[in-house]
């Protein structure tokens, strides 16, 4: 067992080995035809779950949007809430029932 | 370094003055109230380069010794009695985060009823807490067990905070000569206040106080036992620096006139002064009777107790504090010391000087008589001395 | 320099789904900066980001007890002081409305009468959730708690209103009060970096709601606390130095909503619908606060 001097953890940000993910019922899934790369989705995520990527390899509606960053959500922390869904401004999450 | 005339509150202040100390939180309170004064007088006239913040409650002194602690500065503080017992949840944290706080106590009786006088009480109470805890018998004592506790605590075996208990007004108030070593003397003692353990350092981010599980809890919490059972051998270590570099000993447990003695009194604090004046005079007498005085409550010391004690026929303890419910405090600790061991002397508890009542001559001469009257007949254990036990069955109605 | 893209708060931690307070964590260090150290009060937030051997956070973070996280930073203040190491150091405490507005009131008023600079941030989830959503003096008039319980000896639930505490800081004449909310994302980080740039003691007063004490489906988190402040329940306003006369209000609803609207999707209130009542006078109630206040912008 590890313990350290003083209850003091040295290690930044190590729940980032606690995958949350696990805790989901419903999970969101963001169709990039409809998503117009707001970002508002990332702002909101409290864990957060949702990362900025390149959108070269992403469908888009409107080619003008392609040079933009695009939120991933990643699925090893998402917990499920709902937030991303109910504040997108175009609808573009879906909320589907996790598959076990 | 240079003799000055130092009331007990003084002698701390310039303690941390020489010992460099860089942050000091503190808030007033009779009888240490003298110690953020004199803190604040030595900072305004540039004597002493120190933080003072005039916190605005106890139990926010000691929770921003705390912080500056864990930020790695040289930290102490100064409290009493009430100020103390509102400390209390703090000063198992301190102990815990392993952060080498020092604290001076001016030992004061708790309320109800409200007293201001002395008595060890106070820090009795909290010798749970997991602190050091050393106790003067004089001025001199208070300053330099204050540096002796700064050197035992910061290091880095031990990293646990440490309070230095001077009784109420008897020490506090009273001036006496006190040497006050020079700085660059205590800089060679204990070193610049550079930290040995982790800190709240934004180029070394790091997590105090994380919330932890029954699986891990008891291994923390054991981690401090084998620590202060340590600081055992650094305190030995400290006291022979201390003797090297100052020229003064001090011993955890220290006898006087008791390499014969069938009696032997045990006391702590400046009780002892007169406890010494009352072996010298009963010596005179013939009497076989000696002293032990206790310098260092905490880690206990079990082993030097033993030792000093164990040829002796009777153990008279002074206990200037009363668990209600059962007995004294050093009492208890040595009787269970003695728990495993066959053949022992008996050990009898004296309750004197609660609230400041003095303790006198002829209250050591009336311990002794009883101590020497118990070697042949049944006398209770433990035994209030100068009290008017009488006047609590004239109190109209229920007690 | 511009931290926005950088995450100073770790997920994996182990707030319920749909929590406010990460938001509002997350956000105030993108703007603080990797030059900060944190104090945190027990509570949520100190519970659920730091279950050793784990922890959230990515930058040098304390907690000490519960209500002494403003002396801790006091202390911590000191230090740095005494060591020159203080400039450009951000410390920033964040305390739970049960931390800061009761136990902790008195080192908030401590800390902030003896002008430190340090930033206080109090995520408001307006009951003392971590211990199972008991009332605080911060809990809403009429709102259901486990020790406000509702029956037919107590009809309203709380029967205190919330104590002001943004106000009791603003009077405080500390250098910086406002109120935000993360519904209000672009309001809510103005207010933080202009706190960050001021020297001196700091409160910003966040609502942060709870979907598991508020009794709300957690994907509404941010809908419903944007409806505490287009009911003008939750008012955003600033003051400067304690200047209520100045008092800015830095969003004003063209129509303020009704507050049922508010009070609708949460379970706390559910109680308040059988008597129609004392709804209306909840909507007084707002209905004066803007009258005195919205006069002065």
């Amino acid at each position: 067992m590890k313990i350290t001097r003083g209850v003091v953890i040295t290690e930044p940000g190590s729940t980032a080995l606690e995958e949350t993910g696990s805790w989901r019922t419903f999970r969101p899934e963001i169709r990039y035809e409809k998503c117009i790369r707001c970002m508002i989705c990332c702002n909101y995520c409290p864990e957060p779950a949702i990362e900025k990527k390149s959108g070269e390899n992403y469908p888009v509606a409107n080619p003008k949007l392609i040079k933009m960053e695009v939120p991933v959500i990643n699925y090893k922390y998402c917990k499920g809430c709902g937030i991303c869904v109910n504040e997108c401004p175009t609808k573009a999450i879906d909320f589907v029932r996790e598959e076990k | 370094m240079v003799m000055m005339m130092l009331k007990g509150n003084e002698a701390t202040a310039y303690a941390a003055k020489i010992a460099k100390v860089q942050v000091i939180p503190a808030y007033p309170i009779t009888p240490s109230t003298l110690f953020p004064e004199k803190v604040s007088e030595l900072i305004a006239n540039g004597e002493m380069k120190a933080e003072f913040i005039p916190v605005e409650s106890e139990h926010s002194a000691l929770s921003a010794a705390i912080g500056a602690a864990a930020t790695g500065a040289r930290t102490m503080t100064a409290t009493a009695s009430q100020g103390l017992a509102l400390m209390h949840e703090v000063l198992f944290i301190a102990s815990g985060m392993r952060l080498p706080i020092v604290m001076a106590i001016g030992n004061r009786a708790l309320s109800a009823p409200v007293n201001i006088w002395a008595e060890q009480q106070d820090t009795i109470a909290q010798r749970d807490s997991g602190w050091l805890q050393f106790y003067a018998e004089n001025n001199q004592e208070a300053l330099d067990l204050t540096l002796i506790a700064f050197r035992v605590a910061e290091d880095e075996r031990v990293l646990l905070p440490a309070m230095m208990g001077m009784d109420a007004f008897v020490l506090t108030h009273t001036m006496e000569p006190v040497d006050v070593p020079d700085d660059k003397l205590v800089e060679k003692f204990l070193g610049p206040p550079k930290p040995k353990y982790p800190i709240l350092d934004p180029t070394k981010p790091a997590t105090f106080g994380a919330f932890v599980f029954p699986e891990h809890y008891m291994e923390f919490r054991y981690s401090q036992f084998v620590a202060m059972e340590h600081s055992k051998k650094v305190i030995d270590e400290a006291f022979n620096e201390f003797k090297e570099l100052f020229g003064r000993e001090y011993k955890k447990v220290t006898g006087f006139m008791n390499e014969d003695a069938e009696i032997l009194l045990v006391t702590m604090g400046s009780m002892t002064g007169t406890a010494r004046e009352a072996v010298r005079k009963l010596r005179e007498k013939g009497e076989k009777v000696g002293l032990i005085k206790l310098t260092v409550f905490r880690p206990f010391p079990k082993e030097e107790l033993i030792e000093i004690t164990k040829n002796a026929k009777i153990i008279a303890v002074v206990d200037r504090n009363i668990s209600v419910g059962f007995a004294g405090a050093i009492f208890t600790e040595l009787a269970a010391s003695y728990n495993n061991i066959k053949e022992k002397p008996k050990i009898l508890d004296f309750i004197l000087g609660l609230g400041g009542r003095d303790i006198r001559l002829e209250d050591y001469y009336e311990i002794y008589n009883k101590a020497k009257e118990s070697l042949n007949k049944e006398v209770k254990e433990i035994n209030w001395i100068n009290v008017d036990e009488e006047a609590v069955y004239e109190v109209e109605g229920p007690l | 320099m511009n931290f926005e893209n950088q995450e100073f708060f770790a997920p994996g931690h182990r707030a319920c789904a749909g929590c406010a307070a990460p938001i509002i964590v997350k956000w105030v260090l993108k703007l603080a900066g990797p030059n900060t150290i944190v104090v945190n009060a027990t509570g949520c937030l100190e519970v659920f980001s730091t279950p050793y051997p784990h922890t959230s956070w990515r930058l040098p973070w304390i907690h000490v007890a519960f209500e002494n996280a403003s002396a801790v930073a006091s202390g911590i203040d000191a230090a740095l002081k005494a060591q020159g190491k203080r400039e450009g150091v951000n410390i920033i405490v964040f305390g739970g409305d049960g931390g800061t507005s009761d136990i902790g009131l008195q080192s908030l008023s401590g800390m902030a009468e003896r002008g430190h600079d340090i930033l206080y941030v109090m995520y408001d989830n307006e009951a003392y959730m971590n211990t199972g959503i008991q009332r605080s003096s911060s809990t809403p008039f009429g709102a259901w708690t486990t020790t406000s319980q509702v029956g037919p000896f107590n009809i309203l639930g709380k029967n205190e209103f919330k104590k002001p505490i943004a106000e009791i800081m603003a009077a405080h004449k500390i250098p910086y009060v406002a109120t935000v909310n993360p519904a209000f994302l672009s309001d809510m980080k103005m207010k933080i970096a202009k706190a960050l740039e001021i020297k001196g003691p700091k409160f910003i007063h966040a609502i942060s709601s709870c979907t598991t004490g508020w009794r709300h489906d957690p994907s509404k988190t941010i809908e419903i606390m944007r409806l505490a402040t287009e009911t003008g329940i939750f008012p955003l306003w600033e003051i400067e130095n304690g200047d209520f006369s100045k008092m800015r209000l830095t969003y004003i609803p063209k129509q303020r909503k009704p507050v049922e609207e508010y009070f609708k999707p949460q379970g706390r209130f559910r109680h308040l619908f059988q008597d129609p009542e004392k709804i209306k006078e909840i909507q007084k109630m707002v209905d004066e606060w803007w009258a005195k206040f919205e006069n002065k912008n």
